[in-house]
């Protein structure tokens, strides 16, 4: 809490200092030499250092395939870890020029944070995990049952709203500390534990039993994560969301980091556009015109991106379920490059 | 005579300076923070709090629903900030006398002990106490489905005491008057005992009519029937138990945590308050006849307590603060209802400016209400 409530003096103290550059944040970027990206504190498979104190994860591979639109290079980035309640702060007051952290794209957020969502990187759920042992086969019996969560900004209302709808009572206990809220649930404080199931994913993972614990099959919420930008960039913006598009169609089209450098002799014109063989696509963003291979060759495809960290070969262990490609049953669809 | 060279003129000047330098300063970080979020299209005021709450909060001490107003949830809040600090402060200050007391036994295991008890609290940071308590509590109790039925009724496991409740099934409007009414009576009578004993210097029966005043206007009540009480007892529901009176472990252990860390510090004014009055005292009490206990209870403490009041303040003005701490372990107070808020809303700025108002209206509340009673204990001069 103190961690947090500094943080939201310096955000605050940043909104009084001075006025917010409102445009250029791609010049301010290139001057500054570096991307400053605000990601989570410490999770899993989407951000968190590995042992060199690199940062690793989906979230921060999303901003590296952004810096290396930008200078062709993904390490000219600096990751800033931002608190759950000051991350739109950090945003708005510039200390961050983008925001990927498992953030949920709603509408008051977009209409009242003074912040653009880019496409959704992630489409993740609310769910709830209980003990095996529990014998609870759907969320819907959990009537009368203590709640573990955290106080995000959708959690805590998802589980009144579908408690509501279910005609139930539930206990609602809320730690301030990702720590405390899973030594909180799996000491038995509450029969279940809610958060987007990606997060419940990787609660599991550090669980000493793994199995004793499921993942309800209901899904309380939508929760499409993206990253986000300050308000009234739209070159900035486009950057961003065409960097993540990038990474999709890439996928798409079966561009992977490994043949990236073959593909640039492709016949298939959607390729030599995206890897800027033909066609000045990088120019109209204010880009280098490789902007797209750059990208490629850093961080990979969409598809590499998350079976890198979030896959099933990894800890976490997520199918690809609605973050399937749209021919392929789920929801990701680049728009083309022309 | 030059004005400028007049010492009060220039103190004068100096103030008007002072102040409206910090008026200068505070409005203009509040036009450019109001003038950068305007720009940044970031909705402001307080609009906000009409809204829809929409979350549930576990422990309500008023009645509230998630359809209840952002206001009505933030009130439920600091009715919990003041639940926990009051207990804390009043069972802090009883434990922490005891204490004092302790330390100037002569009895070398029991000072000792009370030493021991205080500086292993006093030298921890409450926080990490906080995460101990609640820890033990976590771990040492079993679940609630295997909760320890130590009494009829009630249960105790990790998801805290459950209690059987008793309520009043009629005559609740008639019943909260005998009390009041014997309340009054009851200081009516001691006032008066009080009053005659210092007349005449004998002792009275005042204490125990006083008494009787208070539990026979609704035992009376309670025998004719006029008001009936009914008992809510907890059942095994398919979780947890439902009904009945449930203490939370969150609260338990934030109340442990101030009210042991109170304890050690009260302990502390209370002893230099007994050491501040002079061995002349003592060995006049003692040279009436009275024993040491009586000493202490009728001569000592009553003196040590005017110069206890002023740092006590101190001690209660950092309880109150300190259950801040309570985000750390679930306990709902004012500010972690006022960061689910935050979360909610986005007006962060807002949401902090009221959560600190609030703590600076209540913490000079406390100063003032401290300073009333300490002007009314104080050494008269005559």
């Amino acid at each position: 809490m103190k961690q947090g409530f500094l943080a939201i003096c310096a955000a605050a103290t940043a909104l009084l200092a001075a006025s917010v550059a409102q445009a250029g944040t791609l010049d301010a970027v290139k001057a500054r030499g570096k991307l400053v990206c605000g990601v989570s504190l410490a999770t899993p498979g989407f951000a968190a250092p590995d042992d060199k104190g690199r940062m690793q994860g989906f979230d921060a591979d999303v901003c590296r395939s952004v810096a290396a639109a930008v200078f062709g290079d993904g390490d000219k980035i600096e990751f800033v870890p931002t608190n759950i309640n000051t991350r739109f702060q950090a945003l708005q007051s510039g200390e961050i020029d983008m925001l990927s952290r498992q953030t949920t794209q709603t509408f008051s957020r977009e209409a009242s944070l003074g912040l653009d969502f880019g496409p959704t990187v992630f489409y993740d759920g609310q769910g709830l995990m209980v003990a095996k042992s529990l014998g609870v086969s759907s969320a819907k019996e959990l009537t009368d049952a203590a709640v573990c969560t955290l106080p995000g900004t959708t959690t805590a209302q998802n589980l009144s709203d579908f408690f509501r709808t279910i005609g139930g009572k539930f206990e609602l206990v809320v730690f301030e500390s990702p720590d405390e809220n899973r030594a909180a649930f799996f000491a038995g404080r509450c029969e279940a534990i809610s958060s987007d199931r990606s997060d419940l994913a990787s609660i599991r993972a550090v669980a000493n039993n793994p199995d004793d614990y499921i993942v309800l099959p209901e899904t309380i919420s939508k929760e499409p994560l993206a990253p986000a930008v300050r308000q009234n960039d739209s070159n900035w913006r486009d950057i961003m969301s065409w960097s993540v598009w990038m990474l999709m169609a890439a996928e798409e089209k079966g561009i992977t980091q490994a043949n990236v450098d073959e593909m640039l002799k492709s016949p298939d014109p959607d390729i030599q556009r995206m890897l800027g063989v033909t066609d000045e696509l990088g120019a109209m963003l204010g880009l280098d015109n490789k902007w797209g291979y750059n990208v490629i060759k850093t961080v990979g495809n969409y598809g590499e991106l998350f079976e890198r960290n979030l896959g099933e070969k990894t800890r976490l262990g997520l199918t690809r379920g609605p973050n399937a490609q749209w021919n392929a049953g789920g929801l990701v669809y680049a728009p083309p490059f022309r | 005579m030059n004005f400028l060279n007049d010492m009060r003129f220039r103190a004068f000047c100096y103030q008007i300076g002072a102040i409206g330098l910090v008026v200068a300063v505070a409005w203009t970080m509040f036009a450019t923070a109001s003038d950068n979020l305007a720009k940044q299209n970031i909705a402001t005021g307080f609009g906000f709090l009409a809204r829809q709450a929409g979350f549930v909060i576990s422990e309500t001490a008023i009645t509230y629903q998630p359809t209840d107003s952002i206001a009505r949830a933030i009130l439920v809040g600091i009715v919990n900030t003041v639940k926990v600090s009051l207990l804390a402060a009043i069972l802090g200050t009883v434990l922490g006398l005891f204490v004092g007391v302790a330390r100037m036994s002569r009895n070398p295991l029991l000072a000792r002990l009370a030493l021991a008890y205080v500086e292993v609290l006093r030298n921890v940071p409450l926080l990490l106490y906080l995460f101990l308590w609640y820890s033990l509590i976590i771990m040492v109790f079993p679940p609630v489905k295997q909760a320890l039925n130590i009494l009829p009724g009630v249960y105790l496991s990790n998801s805290g005491l459950v209690l059987p409740a008793i309520f009043v099934e009629n005559g609740a409007a008639i019943f909260a008057l005998f009390i009041c009414a014997g309340l009054a009576a009851a200081i009516l009578i001691r006032r008066i005992s009080q009053q005659r004993r210092l007349t005449t210097g004998k002792p009275n029966h005042g204490t125990v009519i006083a008494c009787l005043a208070l539990v026979l206007p609704p035992l009376v009540l309670w025998m004719l029937g006029l008001v009936s009480f009914g008992w809510d007892i907890p059942q095994a529901g398919r979780f947890r138990l439902t009904g009945g009176l449930h203490v939370r472990p969150e609260f338990v252990a934030l109340l442990f945590g101030l009210l042991l860390s109170v304890s050690a510090s009260i302990a502390e004014i209370v002893r230099a308050g007994i050491q501040a009055i002079g061995p002349g005292q003592w060995e006049a009490a003692a040279a009436l006849g009275l024993h040491r206990s009586r000493v202490m209870r009728l001569v000592v403490l009553p003196q040590a307590l005017r110069l206890i009041i002023p740092p006590l303040t101190n001690t209660y003005l950092t309880v109150f603060k300190n259950s801040s701490l309570a985000i750390a372990i679930g306990y709902p107070d004012l500010v972690m209802v006022s960061n689910t808020v935050m979360n909610q809303t986005g007006q962060a700025i807002e949401t902090i400016a009221i959560f600190m108002g609030v703590y600076l209206s209540l913490s000079i509340a406390i100063s003032l209400t401290m300073n009333w009673y300490n002007a009314r204990v104080a050494l008269k001069v005559r």
